[in-house]
């Protein structure tokens, strides 16, 4: 036990935790009958839930560590990753072998008729190169396009999330309907997003180092006092 | 005999009863028996004469007219789309446990000429309340068979004589968030709203239903009265109604409102008429693992058909 602890960080555990025992609840509950009425269609939820969270966490790494100076988080990315996109791979096969039973032409016809389905695809399918190439070989290997590669992230994390509040029933630009969670998502990520462009991350940098500064300083003065 | 009994049950509906305290494999019996201990029934000679039959046939299972089996009392009862408590369909159960179906009043109103308020007892008793067994099919995609009891809404309308410049109805559910919590919600047109062509409101299949395997209409499901129309996509069929409004325009409605593109007014179940986020070609039938083909108007086209004749359901959907 105490290995455990001294090789990996609590953070580190409390990830791995979280995205395996998510999955071993969704199987229990599966084979329990525990899934709602309609289980299949849970499961296609769930899923996709877990997906969209693990990516949004994955993307609160690097503007996290821009604020808090918690360089940990960075080692945490590509996990957290791969994570999200091992959901989405369920999610995906979950859709098209049970929801839809391998009835290609079906699936074909509902992907083109839905949008909400399409962005979800393309997403998904752009999810793959990151997927394969995560590894330090690739890293090795590519280079600057590496870097360049997985920057697409930004384009697929509002892609994927616009599926999630276009799956859901409601009108966006109403406001009204069930958005409340994608809408928190997408601010989340747009947030994010807005810290990573260079300028607002180099102001909010210094905001922090000022901020820190102060803490410092006025931590540092009673101490001079009871001298 | 069998239809001596439902009568029976059904004047007993306004006895509190929780689902919980019944299983669903024996329905009639087990409601009976609870009846028994708790000494509420006194009509123990119908009651002999109905127990023989209920034991010798051991609970025919109860079928739509395609031999289709009906959901369970639970999966009806606990897989609900009721958005003024949850927009969770299984937390609609535990949440909808306190709520007060009792005493009720349905308003009838409008453009008829004799406008009435009915107590829910009233209509409990002035018309025979009848078994109806149908699909129900959500726009969700999913769909079950549901054996409900109620009466025809055009014995109703018929009671207040609409009159010549009645074209349609609108249906209003109670508007009270102490018992909907979710009507506080500033992202929904509350109260719930719905309507019908004063001919599909006085079509045969349409029904105002209060009750479900015999027993009064659980909370979930829309207690204690609601719109049944099997013919069309399940949120059509308004639940826990209070105002029942005759009208000369085509009223507005709650999904409509939300998002028109989406919802149209006639919303009749329509495999051809493609929706932006499920598929409507199929369904899956809850308690099944493949999905089966959407039927036109659910199965009911010989009987409804008629009503749609030389509309372009493309543009009236």
């Amino acid at each position: 036990m105490k290995k455990i602890f001294t090789r990996y960080t609590p953070l580190q555990i409390a990830m791995h935790i979280y995205a395996w025992s998510a999955l071993v609840i969704l199987i229990f509950n599966f084979f329990t009958d525990n899934l709602s009425a309609n289980p299949i269609q849970a499961l296609e939820q769930r899923t996709g839930r877990h997906a969209i969270t693990l990516l949004v966490l994955s993307l609160a790494c690097t503007p996290l560590n821009t604020l808090f100076k918690w360089s940990e988080l960075l080692k945490r990315r590509r996990a957290l990753g791969l994570y999200a996109f091992m959901y989405a791979t369920i999610h995906v096969m979950i859709f098209v072998n049970l929801d839809y039973g391998l009835a290609w032409s079906l699936i074909i016809q509902t992907i083109f008729e839905k949008p909400y389905i399409v962005v979800g695809a393309t997403g998904f399918l752009m999810l793959i190169p990151l997927a394969i190439t995560s590894f330090d070989i690739w890293k090795k290997r590519l280079g600057k396009t590496w870097k360049r590669l997985h920057q697409t992230i930004y384009l697929i994390a509002p892609l994927l999330i616009l599926h999630y509040a276009w799956g859901k029933k409601g009108d966006f630009f109403q406001l009204r309907g069930e958005i409340i969670r994608p809408l928190i998502y997408g601010l989340i990520v747009i947030i994010f997003l807005i810290f990573r462009i260079p300028p607002v991350r180099k102001a909010l940098a210094s905001l922090r180092d000022r901020v820190l500064f102060l803490f410092r300083k006025r931590n540092l003065q009673p101490e001079t006092d009871s001298h | 005999m069998h239809t001596a009994c439902l009568e029976m049950t059904s004047k007993f509906i306004s006895i509190p009863l929780k689902s919980s305290e019944i299983t669903p494999h024996s329905l009639y019996l087990s409601r009976r028996e609870f009846l028994k201990a708790a000494g509420l029934v006194t009509g123990s000679a119908l009651l002999a004469a109905c127990a023989p039959q209920a034991t010798a046939t051991a609970f025919p299972v109860k079928k739509d007219e395609f031999g289709e089996p009906a959901n369970s009392f639970e999966d009806i009862t606990h897989y609900n789309n009721f958005y003024e408590f949850s927009e969770n369909k299984e937390a609609v159960n535990k949440l909808s446990k306190d709520f007060k179906s009792h005493p009720w009043t349905v308003e009838v109103y409008g453009l008829v000429n004799k406008p009435k308020t009915y107590a829910i007892e009233d209509l409990l008793k002035k018309f025979q309340q009848e078994e109806r067994i149908y699909r129900l099919r959500c726009v969700e995609a999913w769909s079950m068979v549901i054996p409900w009891m109620g009466f025809p809404l055009a014995s109703l309308l018929k009671e207040v004589e609409p009159t010549s410049d009645a074209k349609f109805v609108r249906f209003e559910t109670l508007m009270d968030t102490k018992q909907f919590p979710r009507e506080g919600s500033h992202l929904y047109p509350w109260p719930y709203q719905e309507g019908l062509r004063l001919d599909e409101a006085m079509h045969d299949l349409t029904i105002l239903a209060t009750g479900l395997y015999g027993q009064s209409l659980p909370t979930p499901n829309g207690a204690p009265i609601r719109l049944v129309v099997p013919w069309k996509y399940g949120f059509k069929s308004i639940k826990s109604i209070v105002k029942i409004e005759l009208v000369d325009k085509q009223p507005g409605t709650f999904w409509k409102r939300i998002n028109r593109k989406e919802y149209g007014f006639y919303s009749n179940v329509n495999p051809n008429q493609p929706h932006l986020r499920w598929t409507q070609v199929s369904e899956r039938r809850i308690g099944e693992f493949s999905p089966r083909p959407t039927l036109m108007f659910n199965g009911y086209a010989e009987q409804v058909a008629l009503l749609y004749e030389g509309m372009d359901l493309d543009v009236n959907y």
